[in-house]
């Protein structure tokens, strides 16, 4: 067990690494940044006093080596276009993105595992059937396109809600719907899916045989056993689309979090903050799927030989 | 067992042996409910529609006429009578934009996932019959890919090369490869140890043979199941960086980039936005019925994101 965590934290390692680098080099491939940031039309002292005052005039290991080092400062570095650490800077992001995201899953939850075990209960009838349509044009409807449609039918023509900002709980309806509608048509199949798989198991059987009521089997004995699986979904998947689809829904809607901010940094090439955001949502995400192995290899032996 | 269920899937895709493809298709529409022969249908037309744009459009899509500003569709008060739906803020007839966003973007996202295509086959298929260090590089470079959400590659690609339409081929050419090189190197580690392989290989067939006679056909199904998957999600990518403007630039619009920049419009001319909507909602519907149907039919394990 010992060797098998080890393992897993020394490539854990390397790839963070191996990302670390790539990020920094790609960032210095597109030739001097400053280029970008002043425009045309100023001269070649100007130029060269700016190149000092961000740092670029360095060569590219020193250049490499100090942005390691900004990582052990806790600033990881200045925006190029705000001249503010970075960390201060996603700090004021973090908030509303935190409370979107959080609005938008507990809205998943609350809608897909209803719809789910309904989806599998009734999958003959006609309500599977609509379950399963509604979970499919979930998925094919872009997010970028919903929140328009819904910017167009609730705010102009119906005049309803509040399109921009995040300034009361009014102006998380829309935002939540879209970002929420890819995320309860994946949640709502994977839900019907393990239910399906649980509703064949011979305990149901058993709880039917001891005379139980069909509600009190399906949701005691089917759900429960079921929602094991969905949890560990909601923590992988859910949140790796749902910072996906943050960049998308947060421009749209001017939300102040950090999905509006990496689009921006994107258009004004501010690199530092890119960058950060880039290897702070990946590592991220590594950390998760090292716990979530260490944590499978622990209740599951056999998952310690196969190693990848 | 794997060999066979994929070339059972081969064939009702109308891969199969010569003479066989037609008669797969028809197999394949008959067994099909309404649903799907609708979508079959409506991308049939979309296509047909996208190839023949140069001939059908009405209107030089770049061509304004400042005249005729935010014109609405006909049947609307102050539509003129050329422009079906309309016209945008620089009287630009909106149906032609369409048609040629349309145009683009299926056309780019067919570009895009045959590199995706080239790319993740070749590496999968390196991975699998080399081994060794060619494996570990290979599988740690999809670990990677994995890590990072693919948005946030896409951002940092045209943060960093700026936003064209080359820019954009590569980064939609990009995604999807890691899929390719994880499934075709498992099927390849599979199909190693089979007998066919194992007597080619002892009659003296080179390993670069055995890759492209043997084993390329025997992952065929898989791929093409992947391809459909991957374009799907490639035209919702393209509209995506369209519509945040990382993607084309003015004046050649995708239909991502049409709703995008009408949304500035949408108060006083909804039009400009909803066509292009519409026509996105249209496309995205059509390619996930069929990739959909496609993926029960082969019933190969994709591995969800």
């Amino acid at each position: 067990m010992a060797e098998f965590v080890l393992s897993r934290l020394i490539r854990m390692t390397i790839t963070i690494f191996v990302i670390v680098t790539a990020v920094f080099f790609a960032t210095r491939l597109s030739g001097n940044a400053i280029d970008f940031i002043i425009g045309e039309g100023i001269t070649q002292e100007d130029r060269r006093i700016l190149t000092v005052y961000y740092g670029l005039d360095a060569s590219v290991w020193e250049q490499y080596w100090r942005y390691l080092g900004s990582f052990l400062d806790g600033q990881f570095g200045l925006s190029f276009h705000e001249r503010r650490p970075v960390s201060a800077i996603f700090a004021e992001r973090l908030g509303p993105t935190a409370r979107l995201l959080a609005c938008s899953i507990l809205f998943t939850v609350a809608v897909s595992l209803p719809l789910g075990i309904l989806g599998a209960v009734y999958r003959k009838s006609w309500i599977g059937s609509a379950v399963m349509a509604f979970a499919f044009l979930g998925y094919a409807i872009p997010n970028f396109v919903l929140a328009t449609l819904l910017i167009l039918v609730f705010a102009y023509t119906l005049n309803l809600l509040p399109v921009v900002g995040d300034a009361t709980p009014w102006h998380f309806v829309m935002p939540t719907l879209a970002l929420s509608l890819y995320l309860v048509a994946g949640l709502t199949r994977f839900t019907r899916n393990a239910m399906l798989d649980v509703l064949n198991q011979d305990y149901m059987r058993t709880a039917r045989a001891k005379g139980l009521p069909e509600r009190r089997v399906i949701l005691k004995h089917g759900a429960k056993n079921a929602s094991i699986t969905v949890l560990s979904v909601i923590g992988l998947q859910v949140a790796g689309l749902a910072a996906a689809g943050n960049v998308v829904v947060e421009s749209v809607f001017s939300w102040p979090g950090v999905g509006d901010l990496l689009v921006r940094a994107a258009i004004l090439r501010d690199y530092p903050v890119l960058q950060f955001g880039v290897l702070a949502v990946s590592i991220a995400v590594i950390l998760v799927n090292t716990t979530v192995d260490i944590a499978y290899a622990y209740a599951d032996p056999r998952m310690r030989l196969r190693g990848r | 067992m794997a060999d066979l269920a994929s070339h059972g899937g081969i064939r009702s895709l109308g891969l199969g042996a010569a003479g066989r493809p037609l008669r797969g298709l028809a197999d394949l529409w008959v067994e099909a409910d309404w649903i799907r022969r609708l979508a079959a249908v409506a991308g049939l037309l979309l296509v047909a529609v996208a190839i023949a744009t140069p001939i059908i459009a009405p209107f030089d899509p770049a061509g304004q006429s400042l005249l005729a500003r935010l014109r609405p569709p006909i049947g609307f008060e102050r539509a003129v009578p050329d422009h079906l739906l309309g016209t945008d803020e620089l009287g630009r007839d909106v149906l032609s934009r369409c048609l040629h966003g349309l145009r683009l973007t299926l056309g780019l996202a067919l570009f895009g996932s045959c590199i995706g295509l080239v790319l993740g086959t070749a590496l999968g298929m390196l991975a699998g019959t080399l081994g060794r260090w060619c494996d570990t590089l290979v599988m740690g470079l999809v670990d990677i890919q994995i890590a990072v959400p693919f948005t946030l590659i896409a951002l940092l690609l045209v943060a960093v090369f700026g936003s064209s339409l080359d820019v954009l081929v590569v980064v939609l050419g990009v995604y999807g490869w890691e899929q390719y090189a994880r499934i075709i190197r498992a099927e390849v580690l599979k199909l190693r140890e089979m007998p066919f392989i194992e007597s080619a290989r002892a009659s003296g067939a080179s390993g670069l043979r055995i890759a492209v006679k043997h084993i390329l056909p025997n992952v065929a199904s898989p791929l093409v199941v992947m391809f459909t998957l991957a374009f799907s999600n490639i035209v919702l990518l393209e509209s995506t960086l369209s519509f945040l403007g990382l993607g084309v630039q003015p004046p050649i619009a995708t239909l991502g980039s049409m709703v995008g920049t009408g949304r500035d419009y949408m108060p006083s001319a909804p039009w400009i936005v909803a066509a292009p909507a519409v026509c996105i909602l249209l496309v995205t519907f059509v390619v996930q019925m069929l990739g959909d149907w496609l993926r029960d039919k082969t019933d190969v394990r994709l591995e969800e994101r």
